[in-house]
């Protein structure tokens, strides 16, 4: 990365990666979500809830990439 | 035959030659050279990345048999789609620090890393060779893919001569060969803006029009959860929790081992910067929801009733029963291009390792980086005529087996190659003998398990099954974390390391918004 932050800042966006560990948690815990009901538009709780996760994960990512790319001149 | 669906067919076939051929002129540049053969030049910015990378890891023997898995056992075939979402923040975590140190050290295989970061012979050999072991079942997968759709559309069969039944499969093949040895990275490249749009356009369609002929959603899953547990043997729609560690342990074996396939670091170094992996890794999930939606197709073959002689042949049979001719061809044809887009890109990766890691580390240390590409282009060639000569002569299920096992093996070279990117603590003595543990291990409990894709396990207690994968990298790391400071006590030599904390963190040489830009930014 072009500019190096002062250690405090540093940690800050670091936490953010944190973030990414959230889809490992929803997905990898069956128990959670092998049901059927609520059904969603005729799909079954284990079918919807792993399709939530695909834009959950995607928002998550896109979430961790802004905070902790650095921007440059005006753009914030 | 279907003769309209057949013209559809060979048209878009014909279609992407005539594309792989021209992508040789695309972005011109000196192809004798393997940074340009083989990366594509490292210039991909992130649209093109995007399609190569998604045209690259959902291949069409994933878009036969993940359907093909649902439509036989249910639930449990779904994993695929937890897997490609959590493959994606491990990607954006690990990947830019490879794709960092690479490009600083102008590495082109992740065995030109672990040679640099160990100072170690022994240990690129090894990840060398494990890529290319795994990758050669993987292309001939390709080929079973492309068969299973010829076999959907009448040609070939088992009651055909051999001649009928391989002569297109020769064809298409020895066509796939030609281009990418004149192009390069390059022809897949410009191949997968097409095959990803026809994938997208055919699962689209599926989707929408396949459950408003078969009576909505809802009907489709009750038809499933009625049929299933019928099954031998018995499927179920909601996974069950016998189900619940295979499952897991599918997922996450699988997320870890994707990027480790030479044919997805291929891909990912191909980029023209860290920022465009990063990118790649919030959006390429863009092709997970497809993968997820194409799984559920194969209950929508519960639901319409098929009965396939094998679970492959369930998705060419829902089209044929389904779609008009016309856009069976094209559905047909948008599953066969998604063949040739990893096969290329896998012959490349494995040409790539063969060239610097066996070629030039141990035959030929002097080699020009002219002799590299002409011996890359040739050793391309060699192992796809290889995987054609597997799917020709041999049963199907070897090709498949050795695929299964492909994923246990490259997954020990995780400690090597992943956490590698994260520390040196680990002697390179000792990641040999894990390596070695790992791959003992897997390949006799997936032999023991008469290579299902999960085997018995005893848990806690409890009997279960697990993805043999996972279990060989436990003790793979086990191994690995004992040896090193038995190795360090015994003063055995850790190795030079050419590369520095800062490597991993390096940007690319020009500004970021120079790289955002798509098609032709070079030209």
């Amino acid at each position: 990365m072009a500019d190096r932050r002062p250690g405090e800042r540093s940690t800050v966006s670091r936490a953010w990666y944190l973030l990414l560990l959230l889809p490992f948690i929803g997905l990898l815990w069956p128990p959670f979500y092998a049901k059927d009901a609520p059904r969603l538009g005729g799909f079954p709780f284990f079918y919807w809830y792993q399709f939530l996760w695909v834009l959950l994960g995607a928002g998550l990512t896109a979430v961790v990439y802004w905070a902790t790319t650095p921007r440059r001149g005006g753009r914030r | 035959m279907n003769g309209v669906a057949l013209a559809v067919f060979i048209f878009f076939f014909l279609l992407v030659t005539v594309v792989g051929f021209v992508a040789a002129r695309w972005r011109r540049a000196d192809l004798g050279h393997l940074n340009e053969w083989g990366l594509g030049g490292r210039s991909f910015g992130t649209i093109i990345t995007w399609f190569l990378l998604g045209g690259d890891l959902y291949t069409a023997y994933t878009f036969i048999a993940v359907p093909a898995l649902v439509f036989g056992a249910g639930a449990l075939g779904f994993f695929a789609l937890p897997y490609t979402i959590i493959v994606y923040p491990f990607v954006f975590l690990v990947m830019p620090r490879l794709w960092s140190v690479a490009h600083k050290h102008q590495y082109v295989t992740p065995s030109d890393f672990v040679r640099g970061r160990y100072g170690s012979r022994g240990l690129s050999l090894a990840v060398a060779a494990t890529g290319i072991l795994a990758t050669m079942p993987y292309i001939a997968l390709q080929l079973v893919g492309i068969q299973v759709v010829l076999q959907g559309m009448g040609i070939g069969g088992s009651a055909a001569s051999t001649l009928e039944r391989d002569l297109p499969l020769f064809i298409a093949f020895a066509i796939l060969a030609a281009y990418t040895y004149q192009s390069g990275l390059r022809a897949p490249a410009l191949i997968a803006f097409v095959k990803d749009t026809m994938i997208y356009i055919t699962v689209l369609v599926a989707i929408f029009y396949i459950p408003a002929k078969l009576g909505g959603w809802g009907h489709i899953f009750d038809a499933a959860g009625q049929t299933l547990p019928h099954h031998t043997p018995p499927g179920a729609l909601i996974l069950p929790q016998k189900q619940f560690v295979a499952y897991s342990t599918l997922a996450l074996g699988s997320a870890l081992a994707l990027f480790l396939y030479p044919h997805s670091i291929t891909a990912v170094l191909s980029s023209a910067g860290r920022n465009v992996v990063r990118r790649n890794a919030a959006i390429l999930p863009a092709y997970s929801f497809l993968l997820g939606l194409l799984a559920l197709l194969g209950f929508m073959a519960i639901a319409a009733g098929l009965k396939p002689a094998t679970n492959n042949l369930a998705i060419p049979e829902l089209f044929n029963k389904m779609f008009p001719d016309w856009f069976v061809g094209f559905a047909f044809a948008a599953i066969a291009i998604g063949a040739l887009v990893p096969a290329a890109i896998m012959s490349i990766a494995a040409a790539n390792l063969f060239t610097r890691n066996i070629y030039r580390e141990w035959l030929r240390p002097d080699a020009t980086p002219r002799e590299e590409a002409s011996m890359a282009k040739l050793v391309s060639l060699v192992v796809k005529f290889g995987a054609l000569a597997f799917v020709l002569f041999l049963k199907t299920e070897y090709a498949i087996n050795l695929q299964l096992l492909g994923g246990v093996w490259i997954l020990q070279t995780l400690p090597a190659v992943v956490l590698g990117l994260y520390t040196r603590w680990f002697h390179r003595g000792a990641l040999l003998l894990g390596w070695a543990a790992g791959i003992l291990v897997g390949t006799w409990m997936a032999w023991s398990a008469a290579f299902k894709s999960v085997a018995p396990f005893t848990l806690f207690g409890l009997d279960t099954t697990v993805y043999p994968a996972l279990v060989a990298l436990v003790v793979n790391l086990l191994v690995a974390a004992v040896a090193t400071p038995l190795l360090d006590a015994a003063r055995a030599d850790r190795g030079s390391d050419e590369t520095a904390e800062a490597d991993y963190r390096e940007e690319a040489a020009p500004p970021i918004e120079a790289l955002a830009e798509g098609p032709g930014s070079r030209s």
